[in-house]
């Protein structure tokens, strides 16, 4: 159960774009979700209590992304908040296309469409920062 | 094809830093919200019965006492002939 809290901590520090020692939104999103995950316990059918939180902690992202607009910091903060849903829940949690589709309210080609600019946007951003440092 | 696949693995090396530590009340929090939501809707649910008996009982009553399936007396009765 630590191991999961501190995975979907990190994922939800992804999400918010914020730091590692400073993750105040990543906190309250991860308290919504277990919480939620702990209030449907007793209802689950073999399904896995994991990614019925990470469902939870992305859809509870997806609807109040506004709020996050432009991140303080973290590894994610040039791209868009849907960008970051999209980029942390295929590369990071390894969630497969359809289901992402399915939890985002996209099609499957406009996933793929975003997850390839995000890869370019990250890949461009890591260039320049290292090309700034070299 | 594959070199999309290597940006893809290069991206998800940039996501791979070590996890954030997570707070030590974080779990009980939830926890104690979980909980809260529960009795929450436990309450709701009691509640929403209640009316519903409530709302079942009053019906019984109202019917038993208007009788509302008996036909009504005639208002009109036919007009007296053959005095």
């Amino acid at each position: 159960m630590a191991g999961a809290a501190g995975r979907l901590l990190h994922a939800a520090t992804l999400l918010t774009a914020e730091t590692r020692t400073r993750n105040p939104y990543a906190q309250a999103l991860l308290t919504a979700a277990l919480a939620h995950t702990y209030a449907v316990w007793n209802r689950l059918r073999d399904e896995d209590p994991y990614d019925l939180a990470r469902r939870d902690l992305a859809g509870r992202f997806a609807r109040g992304a506004w709020r996050h607009h432009g991140g303080q910091g973290g590894v994610l903060a040039v791209l868009t908040p849907q960008e970051r849903l999209v980029v942390v829940l295929r590369l990071y949690e390894g969630v497969a296309e359809e289901q992402v589709a399915a939890l985002l309210g996209l099609s499957e080609a406009r996933v793929r469409a975003v997850c390839a600019r995000s890869v370019a946007t990250l890949r461009a951003a890591a260039r320049g920062a290292t090309g700034a440092a070299a | 094809m594959s070199r999309y696949e290597d940006k893809e693995a290069a991206v998800r090396r940039l996501l791979d830093t070590p996890h954030p530590p997570v707070p030590r009340d974080l779990a009980l929090r939830a926890a104690e919200r979980g909980a809260r939501r529960l009795h929450h809707a436990r309450r709701v649910r009691r509640v929403l019965w209640a009316l519903g008996a409530v709302a079942v009982l009053a019906f019984v009553v109202w019917a038993s006492m208007t009788r509302p399936w008996e036909v009504p007396p005639a208002e009109t009765t036919p007009p007296l002939e053959g005095w």
